[in-house]
């Protein structure tokens, strides 16, 4: 008895170290991630004068929306000044057939991959998924050829094309994982019923699929908005989307730079992924570790 | 009109009457075609022209190994080579200690756990090419972290790694760590939940401290989750090509240069696309590299 008292009492000394530090590494981590979205915010509601002045950590004296007006409006983007507000239609142009295609075919792929009988499937979803791990420098040129050869580079619909045919490894994988883990006994019924592939997936398996659809549409939005490589190359002159012109707008040397500006146009292009991210939740997780936990 | 309308009901008719597995590998065919071509086409053609002595525009003309030996000549790629595996290595290494600290910090019943997640995983939804923005203001030493200390009085502090030449990468790397030790930490938190609580009543009957049942029994346990978090994270170092451009631009001079970005620049605005394809190819051959090794350990351990 009085053997176990004493073995106990460091025991809980520890265990309160251990409570304090575990607090100190969380709060500390917290900080570490959030201190350059807060000296973001703090820059972006600043005046350029006071930008110049003062210090990142200074919070604004008087806070503006000023920065954010010119980021939207004004703002210099190479010889046009027209700030971000033409880059945002041209993100949702491209954002909404390119997210609703890729889902809509990524749905049905995993479908017929994983709920009736192809041969080879496992080599399809194989040599697609091997597609996602190579690098676009491998491939990118040859599509710019093969895209300007049919007429579509540097248009809408090619730089769609492009988001499809990249996102369509990873969100099939989604569907594949998600169909497999389906009664089978829901396909002999409908089966049984004398519903056919087009019947089972629109009357059984649509509706069984809501969360699924969910997850792979943020995956999707959050991919295709946050992409800069393939629309800086495919979208062409006209149609370059917020986060290409962002990059452009910071990259645009003309006099002092502004880093307010830069921090207000900043934080609207990436407003967008954030909220969705912060309103979507478990969504949002599961889309980015698919096929993680469950593959 | 009536025709066209005629013989699309006939189609439908067609498709209804299909054996419903021949309609399934029907649907698959655009993929596939377009996989073949857009993936493999592309790849078989990027491959094909590094053994070509194309310049700005690609021409079918046999050369061997020239770009492959002028490659390796240029001391631009050996900095974007090595800087690719000094950032892989500390990227990857400091996502996943960092990561699985985080993970496991959260598996000790903390209050308010999916506010912390939140917190710590709310990077990943951003682009690489604000994050680059974010890290390179909050670095830049005229203006950022060390005119802070500074200005508190403590003149001789310095931190210019972003315009230090030969400590630029790593503020690359921080920023990166910042970007996606969160997407470590959600995959390897789902891991330890999912472990058995039988482990943990074993671990306490025997007496073996916290700590070293996470070393020794629990993360092993872990080992293809975390397989599968390296496998992202190096996707993540071989792609990493807007991040460097927001961040550095990969200077300072080619300091920070990466594959990606020499590859890209040679290919649209230097005009040397027999000397980017033989550098691509490379880059491919890592990949690959990397995926035939995981899928090896990954059967050792099986």
């Amino acid at each position: 008895m009085i053997a176990r008292t004493f073995r106990r009492a460091p025991a809980r000394g520890w265990q309160i170290a251990g409570r304090i530090g575990l607090w100190a590494f969380l709060i500390a981590a917290a900080l570490f991630f959030a201190i350059p979205l807060l000296i973001m915010i703090s820059t972006s509601l600043k005046t350029a004068e006071e930008v110049r002045a003062g210090s990142v950590f200074l919070l604004p004296a008087d806070p503006t929306l000023a920065a954010y007006a010119k980021a939207w409006g004004t703002a210099c983007i190479g010889r046009t000044c027209e700030g971000l507000s033409g880059g945002l239609w041209n993100s949702v142009r491209i954002l909404v057939p390119s997210t609703l295609l890729s889902v809509a075919i990524a749905a049905i792929n995993g479908y017929a991959l994983s709920l009736w009988r192809v041969p080879y499937a496992g080599l399809i979803l194989g040599g697609l998924l091997l597609g996602a791990f190579i690098p676009y420098q491998v491939m990118i040129y040859p599509l710019v050829r093969m895209a300007s050869q049919v007429g579509l580079y540097g248009t809408l619909a090619g730089v769609v094309a492009i988001h499809v045919l990249f996102g369509l490894p990873v969100l099939t994988l989604i569907f594949c994982n998600f169909y497999r883990g389906l009664p089978p006994e829901l396909i002999k019924a409908a089966r049984v019923d004398g519903a056919g592939f087009g019947r089972t997936f629109l009357r059984v398996i649509l509706p069984l699929s809501s969360n699924v659809i969910v997850v792979a549409l943020i995956l999707s939005v959050t991919g295709v908005w946050n992409d800069y490589l393939l629309s800086l190359i495919f979208a062409g002159r006209d149609n370059l989307p917020m986060t290409v012109q962002l990059a452009s707008l910071v990259g645009t040397r003309q006099g002092l730079p502004e880093y307010n500006v830069n921090m207000a146009a900043t934080l609207l292009a990436a407003a967008p992924p954030l909220l969705l991210y912060l309103f979507s939740g478990k969504y949002f997780v599961r889309g980015v570790t698919a096929g993680a936990v469950k593959g | 009109m009536a025709d066209s309308s005629a013989g699309r009901k006939s189609v439908r008719r067609g498709l209804r009457q299909m054996p419903p597995d021949r309609v399934a590998r029907l649907v698959l065919v655009p993929t596939i075609v377009a996989c073949l071509i857009g993936y493999y086409g592309a790849i078989g053609w990027t491959v094909g022209m590094s053994f070509t002595s194309s310049g700005s525009l690609p021409q079918w003309e046999w050369a061997g190994l020239t770009q492959y030996i002028r490659l390796w000549g240029e001391p631009r790629w050996h900095t974007a080579f090595a800087n690719m595996f000094l950032f892989g290595v500390f990227y990857g290494v400091g996502c996943l200690v960092f990561g699985i600290a985080l993970a496991i910090a959260l598996d000790q019943g903390v209050r308010g756990r999916s506010y912390w997640q939140t917190a710590f995983l709310y990077p990943i939804a951003l682009s690489f090419i604000v994050t680059g923005l974010a890290w390179q203001w909050f670095l830049n030493p005229t203006t950022g972290l060390q005119h802070f200390v500074r200005s508190l009085g403590w003149e001789p502090f310095s931190f210019d790694w972003l315009s230090n030449p030969d400590r630029a990468v790593y503020t690359v790397v921080i920023a990166g760590v910042w970007h996606s030790s969160g997407l470590v930490m959600a995959i390897v938190y789902a891991g330890l939940s999912s472990i058995d609580g039988e482990i943990w009543r074993a671990g306490r009957v025997d007496g073996v401290p916290r700590w070293r049942m996470y070393l020794r029994v629990v993360l092993p346990m872990l080992g293809p989750v975390i397989l599968i978090c390296v496998v992202l994270l190096a996707m993540n170092v071989v792609k990493s090509y807007d991040l460097i451009v927001a961040m550095t631009g990969g200077g300072p001079g080619f300091a920070t240069d990466l594959p990606a970005k020499f590859v890209v620049d040679n290919l649209f605005t230097r005009g040397n696309i027999g000397l980017a394809s033989a550098a691509a190819t490379v880059m491919l051959l890592t990949i690959l590299a990397i995926l035939l090794l995981s899928g090896w350990i990954q059967r050792r351990r099986v």
